[in-house]
């Protein structure tokens, strides 16, 4: 079932753009946040996994992955 | 199966002894530096499809429907480094990859079911970053190629800028644009017959000659079908596809144990976005025709990731998805990924991800268009349906390398992925980050 619940990402692009009044955190303080699985990105080794999802599945985008180019057609 | 073996080991061989003389040690932080290798990565992977209904067979569910596909990927990036005398660090990444398939759906391009069900495709990368530490901005910009029997190029470019905030934030933007040639290769039913290559003399005016998805001429006896000569490689028009998006992305770190992005891509695309072999049988009749989509298509994702770090051994790696285009597809897009560490160096991470579409309005399947339609498609992808992906992965990075090596990262990932449209496949991917 899909779901049709804009205000979930309207309230979670208020909470990114409040975020900074959150907490002041220095260089020292991201050995947390500097962990190599703490990423916001994709990584490397995902990357098979988001060529079939963007070829099987109707949408793309938005996830630092490619948004065009290519067939994968079979 | 040897092969793939045989090959993995040959790029690990390589990459080791492109290491066998250690670089000086950067004793200087911001001192000028040529490019300098700092690490390669190889990459391969393995994937394999089982589904039905191909959109090459109009989404036939019978036994013409098959839509089994394999696919072995192998890749090397290599990643340099330098430093100019203005402080700036630039960052040059090269790659290139090569898939090999198999495509069950490829034989029925041919509609006896005997055409060619393999191909390759290769894909060169390279990207350019510079980096101003000190403002904490940076500008990049990439070139891709790839190729493969069905679409001549497709060439992409890029361009990327990113700035740090005051507060723990990075805005960035990035602009692609991908130019494809597709190759028209229809189903070899609606190959138009050339009648200025059929022998006029009297003795063989029954042949006629036809090019195949494989861009052979095959000369046929126009009253049985019948294959009674194969030619060579001739020339087969192509059609171009144009893809362009902007991408932003604002993350923000919030507190000490969590952080979060936005991202918002605005991605359009013109030219001939269907594809020539695939078919579409209409409710009213057995002939089959090519799929008929419009030649613009505009996508807008928003997604959103949060990762967390929960004590000191668990990190929850959150993201969701909206996505929406003028085709009517809309989606939703939601996975958690949990990285264990069970120890400082050596994590399991199972992940889940849960996938809901609403079909496109072109969509119909097998037998159910109209000659009403003005667009038509019978490629599942575009149709309603749900989609769950699990699996997990391992990662290995001790200090002093994995068995004292200069592999520094080996990293190992499995995942079962199932549509509602009865598409089941698995993957499984290994990195290896050399230093």
């Amino acid at each position: 079932m899909i779901i049709k619940k804009p205000f979930v990402l309207a309230a979670a692009v208020i909470g990114i753009y409040s975020a900074p009044s959150c907490q002041p955190v220095k260089e020292y303080q991201k050995n947390r946040l500097n962990d190599a699985e703490m990423t916001l990105g994709n990584r490397k080794i995902e990357k098979e996994e988001l060529n079939f999802q963007a070829y099987r599945e109707g949408s793309s985008g938005a996830n630092g992955g490619k948004t065009g180019g290519g067939c994968g057609c079979n | 199966m040897r092969r793939i073996c045989l090959t993995i080991t040959g790029m690990v061989f390589t990459v080791l002894a492109a290491f066998s003389q250690q670089a000086p040690a950067d004793t200087a932080g911001f001192r000028s530096r040529p490019l300098k290798i700092e690490e390669v990565n190889i990459l391969s992977s393995y994937y394999s499809q089982t589904a039905d209904k191909s959109a090459v067979s109009g989404g036939d569910p019978g036994p013409r429907g098959i839509g089994n596909v394999t696919d072995l990927s192998n890749g090397i990036e290599v990643k340099l480094v330098g430093w100019d005398h203005q402080r700036l660090k630039h960052t040059l990444t090269a790659g290139l990859g090569m898939d090999n398939h198999t495509a069950a759906s490829q034989a029925y391009v041919d509609s006896s079911g005997h055409g060619k069900r393999t191909g390759t495709r290769i894909y060169p990368t390279l990207d350019w970053t510079v980096e101003n530490l000190r403002r904490g901005t940076s500008f990049g910009i990439g070139a891709y190629y790839s190729a493969e029997h069905n679409y001549y190029h497709s060439i992409g470019l890029n361009t990327s800028l990113s700035a740090k905030t005051k507060h723990n934030g990075e805005f960035s933007v990035k602009l692609s644009g991908f130019f494809d040639r597709i190759v028209m290769i229809t189903p070899s039913e609606l190959i138009p017959v050339d009648t200025a290559a059929v022998s006029s003399t009297p003795a063989r005016d029954s042949i006629v000659y036809i090019t195949t998805a494989s861009g052979r001429t095959e000369a046929l006896n126009y009253s049985t079908g019948q294959v009674v000569g194969k030619g060579g490689k001739v020339s087969i028009p192509s059609s171009s596809r144009d893809s362009y998006s902007a991408s932003f992305s604002f993350s923000q770190v919030i507190n000490q144990r969590l952080q979060g992005a936005l991202l918002v891509d605005v991605a359009y695309q013109s030219g001939f976005l269907g594809l020539p072999f695939h078919r579409v049988y209409f409710a009213d009749s057995t002939r089959a025709v090519v799929e008929n989509l419009p030649s613009q298509r505009v996508k807008l994702p928003v997604g959103l990731r949060l990762n967390y770090f929960l004590g000191d051994k668990i990190i929850l790696r959150g993201y969701y998805r909206f996505y929406i285009d003028n085709w009517g597809v809309r989606s939703h897009t939601a996975s958690l990924e949990v990285p264990i560490k069970i120890t400082p160096f050596f994590s399991v991470s199972p992940f889940y991800r849960y996938y809901a579409q609403t079909g496109s309005t072109y969509f119909a399947p097998f037998k159910a268009h109209t000659a009403a339609d003005q667009y038509y498609t019978s490629n599942y992808a575009l149709s309603t349906f749900n989609g769950q992906y699990f699996g997990t992965g391992i990662r290995l990075a001790p200090p002093g390398g994995v068995l004292k090596t200069h592999l520094s990262i080996l990293e190992l990932r499995y995942g079962h992925y199932a549509e509602t449209t009865d598409l089941v496949s698995d993957v499984i991917a290994l990195n290896l980050t050399f230093k």
